[in-house]
């Protein structure tokens, strides 16, 4: 059948099972919006703010279900715009299909009005990104593209397609896509037998899972491993929910904000297995004393990843869900009781550190949280201080339920990210737990929440400050606060509102438990509550840059 | 020394063959820079397949940064293969050409035969040989011609082919 490049673009989605797409129009994907148009009783599109937000918005789809999340830009500003959001992608290994649209053909290299490479802007921050000048070729790339976003190591892809080729006509005969198979590994029976006898060999493992496990949907496997091989478990930031927090194997998340006893975990293991982590400098701290009495088992579908920034002792390559059957299906029941009372002991001992309970500070603000929405939010965070507490204070049990900016760190991803969650999840409580920093680059945001109809309850730990910069001025910089007092002038009540949502401030525990009564009970519209809160709290435990892992951080004075 | 010296133990020689389409040389410079690998020599053409071409790179890098190039390299949606070309089992060559001054020509045309290089170019003042080898070959012929004043100087960069059959 004869149809448009842009009838194509909206036909191939269709393909790949897309249901929603989050974008921004403009004068060079025009055809591909009157396409849009036409196929709206099909395809979702959701009108945001800014790119910027669209692009986490595909992100936020992509990392709360699995499946490949899809935005839109115009050419110019409309695809730069989106460059923070793939960079976050690319970072954390999430599967979006980044599409763009360029000036014409004849008018490519001469400078044209919102005339920009994408192409080439985006190659250090995609698994790859193609230029598309003819309609005959815009099925095949994004049939591609699909696949390369979502096989193996997942990650962005982006498309940008001339105007002219969505304007011609190509002939469109529909297909079934292709089965991505992940499930495969790469090694071979002899580095099977290699680990496993490292295994039996250890008297004291340690698992430390990542975002790879979320990736593969390997939990199952993962907590049936853990059993088999009786060790204590941590995960990385990325890697949060991949295994139950409740658990009380589990020692809290690994790195420069882990928990004291993963700490002593990585100090006295004798084998670390690492199972879908790529040991970012975050999590290792210092590499050259990284788990140094112990001998390193890295499980990742990237061999790119081994001995990247961590020398291993044995590796398996493969979907962590393949190659952790595999492994069940090998190994015995183990035991290391030894160890393991030694790990409870520890539990015991260094239990999450709370600053006065009484307090109405962020810590308590996100236990509050979790006693009132449990287990089953999906609870997405923005970056720095609040982040950190959400990950240290909120117990995920869910893969796929706790959503944050881990590599790239991208101050104003949560909004967005939420929209993209809520969207994809309407049946689920959506949190988002940001600072009055991240507040302030994405609000726009909740507009598009508003206009929409999604309940998305935006937490705002309003400390007055940039807390973790400030933080590290005051331990680093001789209390030097520059630039990290905020003293906005901003009504948040009054903002909140006059962007079409409910709006809270709360003080206290009854005024915070009220306000997030009455936001859950208002299924469409979404919310803003500020907590105000002590600008002196500090993320705790803590490992200042290139410091051992080994001895944290565990108070900082405030004189 | 812009090229290959089989001496010394951390130079490697990578063969890519890479899709012939735009991009794909920035995709792997690129590559090579962000990530803090070394490039000494690259070069670059078509294949017998007018849709492959083969891209030749001389880095240096220690053992593991070296595996680590090539699982980088290999991750490129545009690189369909890559592989090393070791200097016992391969032939690796390089293009020179030196523009000298055309004052003691006899000395000149006497090294140019015992290295089976050509005069190409010939003026009142200047003149231009031309020599194809294996790097040493051209570092040693550039020395000599140190001694004719050289004007300009240009190698295309190492390129080769593994011996034998192999064919990849």
């Amino acid at each position: 059948m004869n149809k448009s490049g842009a009838d194509i673009v909206l036909e191939c989605l269709l393909e790949q099972g897309v249901d929603t797409v989050f974008g921004y129009p403009g004068g060079t994907i025009l055809n591909i919006y009157d396409s849009i148009y036409k196929y709206s009783d099909k395809i979702r599109h959701i009108l945001t703010s800014h790119e910027q937000g669209a692009a986490h918005a595909a992100d936020g789809y992509a990392r709360s279900t699995g499946k490949v999340g899809v935005c839109f830009a115009t050419s110019g500003p409309g695809a730069t715009n989106l460059i923070t959001g793939i960079a976050t992608a690319y970072m954390d290994s999430i599967p979006i299909v980044a599409i763009t649209c360029n000036v014409a053909t004849n008018s490519l290299g001469k400078d044209s009005f919102q005339e920009v490479d994408i192409v080439g802007v985006t190659m250090p921050i995609t698994k790859h990104s193609f230029l598309v000048k003819k309609a005959e070729d815009i099925a095949p790339t994004i049939r591609r593209a699909f696949e390369i976003a979502a096989s193996g190591r997942p990650g962005p892809v982006l498309i940008d397609i001339t105007k002219d080729a969505t304007a011609n006509t190509a002939e469109y005969t529909k297909q079934i896509p292709k089965k991505i198979d992940n499930y495969k590994m790469q090694s071979e029976v002899e580095d099977f037998d290699k680990v496993i006898e490292m295994i039996n060999a250890a008297e004291r493992p340690f698992i430390y899972a990542g975002g790879g496990v979320i990736a593969a949907g390997a939990s199952e496997q993962l907590i049936k491993f853990r059993e088999l091989v009786d060790a204590p478990i941590t995960t990385s930031l990325m890697g949060i929910g991949a295994f139950p927090e409740s658990d009380p194997n589990f020692t809290g998340m690994i790195g420069m904000h882990g928990t004291k006893i993963t700490s002593l975990a990585i100090k006295n293991c004798d084998l670390l297995i690492a199972i879908g982590a790529r040991f970012s400098e975050r999590v290792t701290c210092a590499p050259d004393s990284f788990a140094k009495n112990a001998k390193v088992v890295h499980i990742d579908a990237d061999v790119a990843e081994i001995d990247k920034n961590i020398m291993t002792d044995a590796h398996l390559i493969g979907d962590a869900k393949a190659v952790l059957d595999e492994l069940n299906k090998r190994l015995s029941k183990l035991e290391h009781k030894d160890w393991m009372e030694q790990i409870y002991k520890w539990k015991e001992e260094y239990p999450v550190c709370h600053p006065g309970s009484d307090e109405f500070n962020p810590q308590y603000v996100v236990e509050r949280l979790n006693r009132i929405v449990g287990d089953d939010a999906i609870i997405v965070t923005d970056v720095g201080q609040h982040q950190m507490w959400t990950a240290q204070y909120f117990k995920i049990n869910k893969p796929r339920h706790f959503i944050s900016s881990g590599g790239l760190g991208t101050m104003g991803f949560g909004l967005g990210a939420a929209i993209g969650a809520k969207v994809a999840n309407p049946d689920k409580t959506v949190i988002n737990v940001t600072g009055d920093g991240c507040f302030h680059m994405n609000m726009q945001e909740l507009a598009t929440a508003a206009k929409e109809e999604l309940q998305v309850i935006d937490i705002l730990i309003n400390n007055n400050v940039l807390g973790m910069v400030r933080q590290w001025q005051r331990l680093f910089y001789g209390k030097r606060f520059s630039n990290t007092t905020l003293d906005k002038k901003t009504d948040y009540d009054m903002v909140a509102k006059g962007l079409g949502a409910n709006a809270f401030t709360v003080t206290n525990a009854e005024e915070f438990e009220a306000a997030i009564q009455a936001a859950l009970a208002d299924k469409t519209k979404p919310a803003l509550i500020n907590c105000v809160v002590n600008p002196d709290n500090n993320v705790l435990p803590m490992v200042p840059g290139g410091e051992s892992i080994e001895e944290p951080i565990l108070e900082i004075s405030l004189d | 020394m812009n090229g290959y010296d089989e001496n010394k133990k951390d130079m490697h020689v990578l063969s890519i063959y890479v899709e012939n389409h735009a991009g794909v040389l920035s995709r792997v410079s690129g590559l090579f820079s962000r990530r803090m690998y070394n490039i000494d020599s690259l070069s670059v053409g078509v294949t017998e397949n007018p849709e492959i071409s083969r891209m030749t790179i001389v880095t240096h890098a220690d053992d593991n940064t070296f595996r680590q190039i090539k699982n980088q390299l290999s991750k490129l949606v545009d690189v369909k293969h890559l592989c090393e070309l070791e200097p016992d089992s391969a032939v690796l060559r390089e293009h020179v050409l030196v523009k000298i001054n055309a004052k003691d020509t006899t000395k000149v045309i006497e090294i140019c035969d015992i290295f089976r290089a050509n005069v190409v170019d010939y003026s009142k003042t200047l003149m231009t040989v031309e020599l194809t080898g294996g790097p040493s070959k051209i570092d040693a012929f550039i020395d000599l011609m140190e001694d004719f004043e050289i004007q300009g100087l240009v190698r295309t960069g190492l390129t080769g082919l593994k011996r034998g059959s192999a064919t990849t």
